[in-house]
């Protein structure tokens, strides 16, 4: 086994195998390992271990950050900063502050989901060893992969070429950092 | 076609490799066409027309137009109130009908979220340019200022900014999230090193890993629901612009629903204006189907009628109100200087539309095209004769006057029309004008056994 293995990758052709290769390998005890597919295959990111995203939460911070930010600005700005009298109304007109107020709600909601999901995938990042494998082109076409990647705590480069192998996969690739 | 109503989404026979390979085709391998330069020539001079007019603009000022008081909104609100209208229709299929599971979407969304993006781009240059000095437009953002000022949020032009801007920064958003997975194909598929670059620039370093795809679909949906919302919201608030004031013939309730039904009206018919040419030129009729047209239709003929019930209320609300300005400014519409204008919108809007009720019509897509086309002329002129008619005999009639567009008012809306269609070209070579990714899944569902 090479100092220099990333991991093992198992190519199938039909996304049930990847389900099914997924569940398998997380039965057998693999923990490290990702799945790649050209679109997203319900079932897989549960089934490697992956259950919840904080993509949610994200959104609904920058929500209220942006409905905090807006109302609070009008009311300074009209209350504090610059008060004007028109016509004796009330200086605090809160329902002419709710179109602002909900515009920078959802706009900072968008703009926070958008970096926080970008974040937590760890991107952009240009380079990953996944790339190394020339047949990983097809990721983003036709194919689906299982990689079980080689700091896991159980992984042997044999026996889990012999593991992909008993799943009917297209090919077995080894890939390099 | 009595059958479209069960004709799949997709023609049948297509796998995840032949819809790759068909979608990025257009773009990677088949070559610049001489229809595609005659059309990006045509374009760019439209273009280049309306720089010109503007430079002129910038250089005497907004008197060139035709504005002046009483008319002080002329084209500039028209052309802004239509081009955002027509924008809605792209969120309204990309945020909405996701929302409601309709997949026939999926083939549609991504160039109507682009005709979207570049339809608020030319709304945007309208108000700007209106400015009369538009190098000073950031002063209707909130900034600390050495002046000491603040925006006046009492307003409804400070929320039209907020709500314009924010409808493009989001609509960008929605957009760039779909076509990451899609870049990243256009990646791999690159047949040279340039491409390639820039492509794998854009998708980030996308690799379709299972967790980043549970992330992207939670988010993918959350930017719909704000979305929903949203595009809800912009076309209410660019209303209030009117209904705010206490102008007769604008100062109503009823021009919220009534603007946004107006918008999802036009912009329908200019997805069908550019999805029926496209389909036709790129040979996309296996995935942009007549079932998608026919439903493109359905849609314009309710938002239509939503329409038509708009302007039974407005000549309704104007009688029962037994106001005199109301009822002088509705028979000024109908019978007045502008009365041609008026019978036009409510032949291309009423009229015209009405074809729509036939099936024959609806899967005919030469016929769809020329209701489309008579749908955006109804609309603009609508608008035309919203911000005209209230503003040329308001209250004294010592105040009255005419309107009549200059020759640089036209030469700026064909110019628009002109920028619009440039982007739009650009689009169509540049990136993959239908969300693969999405198509994938749906032809791997329709493959797998029935449910």
């Amino acid at each position: 086994m090479s100092e220099n293995l990333y991991g093992v990758m198992g190519e199938f052709a039909e996304p049930e195998q990847l389900l099914h290769a997924a569940r398998a390998a997380y039965h057998a005890g693999y923990r490290k390992m990702d799945a790649y597919s050209p679109y997203a295959v319900e079932g897989v990111a549960e089934a490697i271990g992956f259950h919840r995203t904080r993509v949610p939460l994200v959104v609904l911070l920058g929500g209220v950050a942006g409905a905090v930010t807006a109302y609070g600005m009008q009311w300074y700005s009209a209350v504090i900063s610059y008060p004007l009298n028109v016509g004796g109304r009330p200086l605090h007109s809160w329902p002419a502050f709710v179109p602002i107020t909900f515009e920078l709600t959802i706009l900072f909601a968008a703009i926070a989901g958008l970096i926080g999901m970008l974040a937590m995938n760890g991107l952009p990042r240009p380079y990953h060893p996944v790339f190394n494998a020339p047949e990983f082109k097809l990721a983003s076409q036709t194919r689906f992969f299982l990689c079980i990647e080689a700091n896991d705590h159980v992984f042997k480069a044999e026996e889990v070429r012999e593991f992909f192998l008993s799943l009917g996969p297209v090919r077995v690739l080894e890939v390099e950092k | 076609m009595s059958t479209a109503l069960e004709e799949p989404v997709v023609a049948p026979g297509y796998d995840s490799a032949s819809v790759t390979e068909k979608i990025t085709d257009v773009v990677l391998t088949r070559p610049v066409h001489r229809g595609w330069l005659a059309g990006v020539a045509v374009s760019f001079a439209l273009l280049m027309m309306m720089n010109f007019a503007i430079a002129w603009l910038l250089i005497k000022g907004i008197g060139i137009w035709g504005v002046n008081v009483p008319v002080a909104w002329g084209f500039a609100i028209t052309n802004f109130v239509w081009w955002i209208g027509i924008g809605h229709a792209g969120t309204f299929i990309s945020a909405i009908l996701l929302l409601l599971h309709q997949d026939w979407r999926t083939s549609i969304n991504r160039f109507a979220e682009a005709m979207t993006l570049f339809a608020v781009a030319c709304a945007g240059l309208f108000p700007l340019l209106h400015l009369g000095r538009p190098w000073v437009f950031y002063w209707v953002l909130p900034y600390p200022d050495t002046m000491g000022m603040w925006p006046q949020w009492r307003s409804a032009l400070v929320w039209d900014v907020f709500a314009v801007s924010t409808y493009l920064a989001v609509s960008v958003i929605f957009w760039y999230v779909g076509l990451i997975p899609d870049v990243a194909t256009m990646r791999d598929r690159a047949v040279s090193r340039p491409v390639q670059l820039i492509y794998g620039i854009m998708a980030l370093g996308w690799r379709g890993s299972a967790r980043h795809w549970k992330r992207f679909h939670v988010l993918y949906l959350l930017l719909a629901g704000l979305a929903t919302p949203l595009v809800l919201s912009v076309h209410s608030v660019v209303s209030m612009d009117f209904a705010i004031a206490i102008v007769p013939g604008w100062h109503s309730t009823i021009f919220p629903p009534y603007f946004v039904a107006g918008a999802i009206f036009s912009g329908f018919a200019m997805v069908l204006t550019l999805a029926i040419p496209i389909r036709k030129f790129y040979g996309l009729q296996d995935f942009i189907r007549i079932r998608h047209l026919e439903n493109c239709a359905k849609i314009m003929l309710a938002t239509g009628l939503m329409v038509a019930h708009g302007y039974i209320t407005e000549g309704f609300m104007a009688w029962y109100s037994d106001d005199k300005f109301e009822i002088y400014l509705t028979l000024n519409r109908m019978f007045g200087p502008y009365a041609p204008a008026y019978w036009l919108l409510i032949f291309c809007n009423v009229g015209v539309n009405q074809l729509l009720w036939f099936k024959k019509i609806r899967t005919n897509p030469a016929m769809l095209f020329v209701v489309a086309i008579f749908i955006q002329i109804g609309m603009w002129t609508e608008r035309y004769v919203i911000v005209i008619t209230s503003l040329h005999r308001d209250f004294l009639p010592s105040a009255w006057g005419i309107f009549h567009g200059t020759r640089w008012d036209w030469m700026t809306l064909i110019g628009s029309l002109g920028l619009f269609a440039s982007l739009f070209f650009l689009f169509l070579r540049l990136l993959p004008a239908i969300s693969i990714s999405e198509m994938r899944d749906l032809v791997h569902e329709n493959a797998g056994p029935p449910r």
